[in-house]
């Protein structure tokens, strides 16, 4: 298997490898894939109060192809909006690693890992606006 | 230290020098076609191809007239199990081999179901080997051939031939052996182990690619076959086509050599083996040995790395050609098909890696070899989730995964 120049340099100099506390209500986890298809992704993102992603590491099991979507993925996001990382699509790191056709699960993963990881944090920003939300009625209550 | 390391001596071997020399006048000089028999030229050549017959048969105790030139191991299972097959087809039309068998077995099973004939196929154990009864009870009166290897390619276990020739003997069954990766590296005697029919490859054992030789037994019992190739009728009719003078000689040279050096050899490079394996599984927890640790090549060892993928393993390791069971590096996307026989799940099958040492293997290039391994599992495992997940105490079988 040939592997592009990009897809070696991620492969040998990963950006971002890593892990943040998924506990943190800043910071959002996707973990996608499964052992048993040869690749599992794991994507994080911290998240400030503008929605902007200040941060992003990954850690991933599977193929050089499957290190350097993940690892490319970290490089777009970081410094990006939620929003616009939403919108990122699995054909831009095809393109950008020039993936062959039977690596281009590698790229869908990556997607897929940072819609996971926005999902995650949305659902804690939600709970946790509720939560805050019930907080201030019960401080304004008591006041 | 000259890189990359060659460690994948199950997949091809360098020709020996020594085989080379021998098999350079056959280019240019004595280039005769050995079956021109109305001068020296041809003589020459057919004296040359029956030397090298002898030397063969000599590897496996066979006589040199039971030797019948093939271009490889590929052709001669094909001869073997067809061949047998067609020309036994009153007898019945059941054949037997087992899961872990060589795609070149596989395959001409698979086309024969086709054609009519039952095929079972036999599950090994965790450690590759078929179970015994079962054969027994597989066995009938139908049964044409039994067909299966010596050692396995990939894991290196060995089947206990002798106790396989004796039941099929004894079952009246012809035994086919698969003895590509075996011959040259460990003893194996046609008469001692009741094998009728053997599968030999040059490139395997330090000899020229392009060339290999059935083992077709002629006493007790006379084993017919059925021509795949038709023609000029060489190789008595069995196999025709102009033989391949040059690979031949060079062949009968490269088995010469394995048998007189086998003795040492084998102590030699198991010692390097094990000094490798023994090396990596103490540096890497949780890496494991696949295979029989016991009744194996002695040159290979087969080891997974959890937690890390073989594709990318090998892609570190790029200093050293080795051959991995991950799917990435096949045209397939399957991992291994003989690990999962084994039962392997298929992240060990991922993460596994074929080392197969030989002749030219020393230990310097071992050690740096073992070196190189652990520095990149321990990279890898920095990077996987997975390895992160274990550390922290998550049991991986309970994680609810999203398949893809």
């Amino acid at each position: 298997m040939a592997y592009s120049d990009k897809v070696l340099d991620h492969y040998q100099n990963p950006r971002n490898v890593g892990s943040l506390d998924k506990n943190d209500p800043n910071v959002g986890t996707g973990v996608v894939g499964a052992p048993e298809c040869g690749d599992v992704m794991k994507l994080q993102i911290r998240v400030d109060d503008s929605g902007k992603i200040v941060e992003a590491k990954f850690k991933t099991y599977g193929c050089g192809s499957a290190i350097a979507s993940s690892s490319l993925a970290t490089e777009w996001l970081k410094g990006t909006s939620v929003d616009a990382a939403a919108q990122i699509k699995n054909t831009q790191i095809v393109e950008e690693l020039s993936l062959p056709p039977v690596k281009i699960h590698c790229s869908v993963l990556a997607e897929d890992a940072i819609k996971a990881a926005i999902e995650d944090w949305r659902t804690k920003k939600s709970a946790l606006s509720g939560k805050s939300a019930l907080s201030g009625i019960a401080a304004e209550a008591k006041s | 230290m000259k890189t990359p390391i060659y460690l994948d001596y199950s997949a091809t071997t360098p020709c020996d020098p020594r085989v080379v020399q021998r098999m350079l006048p056959f280019f240019t000089e004595t280039f005769g076609n050995s079956a021109s028999r109305s001068h020296a030229f041809g003589w020459t050549a057919e004296a040359a191809v029956e030397e090298a017959r002898s030397q063969v048969a000599q590897l496996i105790g066979a006589h040199s007239k039971e030797i019948l030139w093939t271009s490889g191991s590929t052709e001669a299972n094909n001869l073997a199990i067809k061949g047998t097959a067609t020309m036994y087809r009153e007898k019945g039309n059941h054949l037997i081999t087992a899961v872990t068998e060589h795609k070149a077995v596989l395959d001409p099973m698979k086309f024969l179901e086709t054609q009519g004939y039952e095929v079972t196929w036999l599950p090994v154990d965790g450690k590759g080997h078929v179970n015994l009864d079962q054969l027994a009870a597989a066995i009938t009166d139908k049964t044409i051939l039994v067909s299966l290897m010596a050692a396995n390619n990939e894991v290196g276990t060995l089947h206990p031939l002798a106790t396989i020739g004796s039941l099929c003997k004894q079952k009246g069954t012809l035994f086919h052996t698969d003895a590509t990766q075996a011959a040259g590296k460990i003893p194996l005697d046609v008469l001692a182990q009741h094998v009728d029919l053997l599968s030999l490859s040059a490139h395997k054992m330090y000899g020229p690619k392009g060339v290999g030789c059935l083992y077709v037994r002629r006493k007790n019992p006379r084993v017919r076959l059925t021509s795949q190739m038709d023609g000029g009728g060489h190789e008595r009719g069995m196999r025709s086509g102009t033989l391949n003078v040059t690979g031949i000689v060079g062949m009968g040279e490269a088995a010469r050599i394995c048998r007189e050096e086998m003795a040492g050899e084998m102590t030699r490079v198991a010692a390097l083996r094990d000094r490798l394996e023994r090396t990596l599984l103490r540096a890497l927890p949780d890496a494991v040995q696949n295979g029989d640790p016991a009744c194996r090549l002695p040159h290979l060892a087969n080891v997974s790395f959890p937690y890390v993928e073989g594709e990318s393993l090998i892609m570190g390791i790029k200093e050293l050609a080795v051959s991995s069971g991950s799917a990435c590096t096949s045209a397939s996307l399957e991992p291994s098909y003989v690990l999962k026989s084994l039962g392997l799940g298929d992240e060990l099958a991922h993460s596994s890696i074929r080392f197969s040492l030989g002749r030219f293997t020393t230990e310097a290039e071992v050690d740096f070899a073992a070196e190189r391994v652990i520095t990149e599992v321990k990279r890898l495992r920095e990077m996987s989730p997975l390895w992160e997940m274990v550390q922290e105490g998550v049991d991986l079988s309970k994680v609810r995964w999203t398949t893809h």
